[in-house]
């Protein structure tokens, strides 16, 4: 069982609340495109990602960033067993998708960073920390269903 | 990893080149954030009398770790030849993990997306990212 605080449970919801799913998702899944460019083995199917410019404006890439922000949300509304709530979506990204779990620790790093872009100084030390907490419970949930 | 393209090494001194001023609160910050974020790191420097992140010794160290990326920006041709120095000193004096250089170079860049979130584009962050990691490699050279 993973111990929250109040700080972290307030701080992740207050997050979640303030951002846009349609507008961090796609970045988050864009920036993770470009910067990790093996990540787009798993977007066989998704058209144009040539460049940045081209993956920045991917329409599917764009849909299926918003399709994992509100995975996570799933997550933000079921804090104390994030486990159950993604013991489906482990088995889909282990035994459908074949997603090398290595893969999601690289998408949270490009989520903080974006984050961190649209909360600016409010993104503080902390509220990092909080964040970063959150989403290494939500990579190892993904992650648990692999064998 | 990979060497650094043309393409990489220019834009890395544009987006530098707009960091120039901020280096210290940059650097303060990206410690800062490293203590908060990653409290393992702390176990580097036991020796402070004062470990939270607004600490002065935080602080000190957050500039004095600013001005060795901003050096290496200048030796971009050169990492390895340039940070020779600096690798034998994290070599057989402070003998830091190597591991901790990516968590440093996350950091970093948290605060590069803060402070420039319209420069700080995907294409600046991976040329960015390819930078650090190669000021790492550079740095881990001498350990063995």
């Amino acid at each position: 069982m993973v111990e929250w605080t109040d700080f972290e449970r307030a701080t992740i919801a207050d997050i979640f609340s303030k951002i846009q799913y349609e507008v961090v998702g796609p970045a988050a899944l864009a920036r993770c495109l470009v910067v990790y460019p093996w990540t787009q083995r798993y977007f066989g199917n998704f058209g144009n990602l040539y460049n940045a410019a081209a993956i920045s404006g991917n329409p599917m890439v764009a849909k299926h960033g918003t399709t994992i922000l509100h995975g996570l949300d799933r997550a933000v509304k079921n804090m104390d067993d994030i486990k159950a709530t993604y013991a489906e979506l482990s088995v889909l990204h282990s035994e459908k998708l074949h997603v090398d779990p290595d893969n999601f620790k690289l998408l949270s790093d490009c989520l903080t960073i974006v984050v961190a872009a649209q909360l600016g100084k409010a993104f503080s030390g902390e509220v990092q920390a909080a964040f970063q907490k959150f989403l290494a419970v939500v990579v190892s949930a993904l992650g648990r269903q692999y064998h | 990893m990979t060497t650094l393209t043309a393409k990489d090494k220019d834009a890395v001194r544009t987006f530098w080149a707009k960091v120039s001023g901020k280096e210290e609160d940059i650097g303060t910050d990206a410690v800062a954030r490293m203590l908060a974020v990653y409290p393992q790191t702390k176990t580097y420097f036991a020796h402070w009398k004062d470990l939270s992140p607004s600490s002065p010794s935080a602080r000190k160290h957050g500039i004095t770790v600013m001005k060795g990326v901003a050096d290496a920006v200048s030796k971009i041709d050169d990492l390895k030849g340039g940070l020779l120095t600096l690798s034998e000193l994290h070599a057989f004096t402070l003998r830091v993990d190597p591991a901790n250089f990516k968590i440093l170079s996350h950091c970093l860049l948290v605060v590069l997306s803060i402070k420039f979130p319209n420069d700080f584009t995907p294409e600046a962050h991976v040329a960015l990212d390819k930078f650090l990691a190669a000021v790492a490699l550079a740095l881990a050279e001498k350990y063995r």
